[in-house]
């Protein structure tokens, strides 16, 4: 078994990326490797983003991560600052700004520590840019 | 290593740049767009495979693009469960994108 | 926490994306948590060293002043790309930091020698 920690820079309006890491993700569980943790950084932020629409026929990429790290218990960790800048909100940052709150449940707002805790654990690390 | 490199070399510096400084024991993964690299008689597939100790493009991506049966001889293909065994089989992954 | 020796690699120019403040960012990050850091700016990245950037001309904060915090969080560790200054007309004492200027052969070893490389 291999540890892993994954860092998305895409965001899925804009790029195959997200896509690509999600499957990647999948793959990787499913050859009973563990995902220490997954760290949305840069446009990859729109990942956690619950207000996006995707066309018809295609489920909403927020809901996708959600689930996968939901049944898999993997924590998704996305870049506060970067969030902030591209609209991506908790509760608490909502109520700071006064705004609407659209990030996903599952995922969480935190600092790049976070990036580099998980990379310190990880036996792999790799960067799925945009 | 591993290198993956996702954009099409006719767009973008990221395969000429990679291939500038890999070192001739790595190993080059190609996806989404910088699967066009693959292309069988093209420059960058003769520069890939004299490059790097082996090159592989991820197969759904060759696929989706009409390329499943354009892939230069020398050039292997693998799915994400062997995309993930290329990371576990190389200390450091670095993307190029 | 695990020390790893981190090489981060910035290719993009300053201004045009987020990436080379973000891949600042990153560093000053890991160097917070003493892990050992190490940057290389290849290709169309060494312009962000340049000194003459006047970023307030597009209402920009100076990445040129902000890349000047890395030696304050002991990162010294600073390589430039021989070639991209060769193409691009630039050299040694264009640029803003103490960085050595390394060719192809010497990055690619230095490639080798890190746990995490982290592009941008």
């Amino acid at each position: 078994m291999t540890t892993f920690a994954l860092m998305v820079l895409g965001a899925p309006t804009s790029s195959q990326t997200p896509h690509t890491a999600l499957a990647f993700a999948r793959a990787a569980v499913q050859a009973g490797h563990r995902i220490v943790r997954i760290f949305f950084f840069h446009d990859g932020v729109q990942c956690g983003n619950q207000l996006l629409i995707p066309p018809a026929g295609q489920q909403p990429m927020s809901a996708q991560w959600s689930e996968f790290a939901q049944r898999n218990q993997i924590d998704l960790v996305v870049c506060v600052a970067s969030a902030l800048k591209r609209g991506v909100l908790d509760h608490s940052e909502a109520q700071r700004y006064d705004k609407a709150a659209n990030l996903q449940s599952g995922f969480d707002l935190s600092g790049l520590g976070q990036w580099i805790e998980a990379c310190a654990l990880a036996d792999r690390v790799v960067t799925f840019g945009a | 290593m591993l290198h993956t490199i996702n954009k099409s070399p006719y767009a973008d510096a990221s395969l000429d740049e990679c291939l500038r400084v890999c070192d001739g024991d790595d190993v080059i993964l190609l996806i989404e767009d910088a699967v066009y690299a693959a292309l069988t008689g093209s420059v960058w597939s003769a520069r890939l495979t004299t490059s790097a100790k082996a090159v592989y493009v991820l197969r759904p991506d060759a696929a989706a693009r009409g390329m499943a049966n354009r892939i230069a001889a020398n050039i292997g293909t693998v799915d994400y469960v062997g995309f993930v065994q290329l990371c576990c089989d190389n200390l450091a992954i670095q993307s190029w994108y | 926490m695990n020390t790893k020796r981190y090489l981060i690699v910035c290719r993009r120019p300053p201004y045009g994306e987020s990436y080379a403040r973000e891949a600042l960012d990153v560093a000053l990050a890991a160097a917070a948590f003493e892990q050992s850091v190490a940057l290389l700016f290849l290709g169309d990245g060494v312009a962000q060293l340049l000194t003459t950037q006047e970023s307030a001309a597009i209402d920009e904060k100076s990445l040129e002043k902000q890349l000047g915090a890395l030696p304050l969080y002991d990162v010294n560790e600073i390589y430039v790309d021989a070639a991209a200054l060769r193409e691009r007309g630039f050299t040694a004492s264009d640029l803003s930091l103490p960085a050595r200027v390394l060719e192809y052969e010497t990055i690619t070893a230095l490639l080798q020698r890190a746990d995490i490389v982290l592009n941008f």
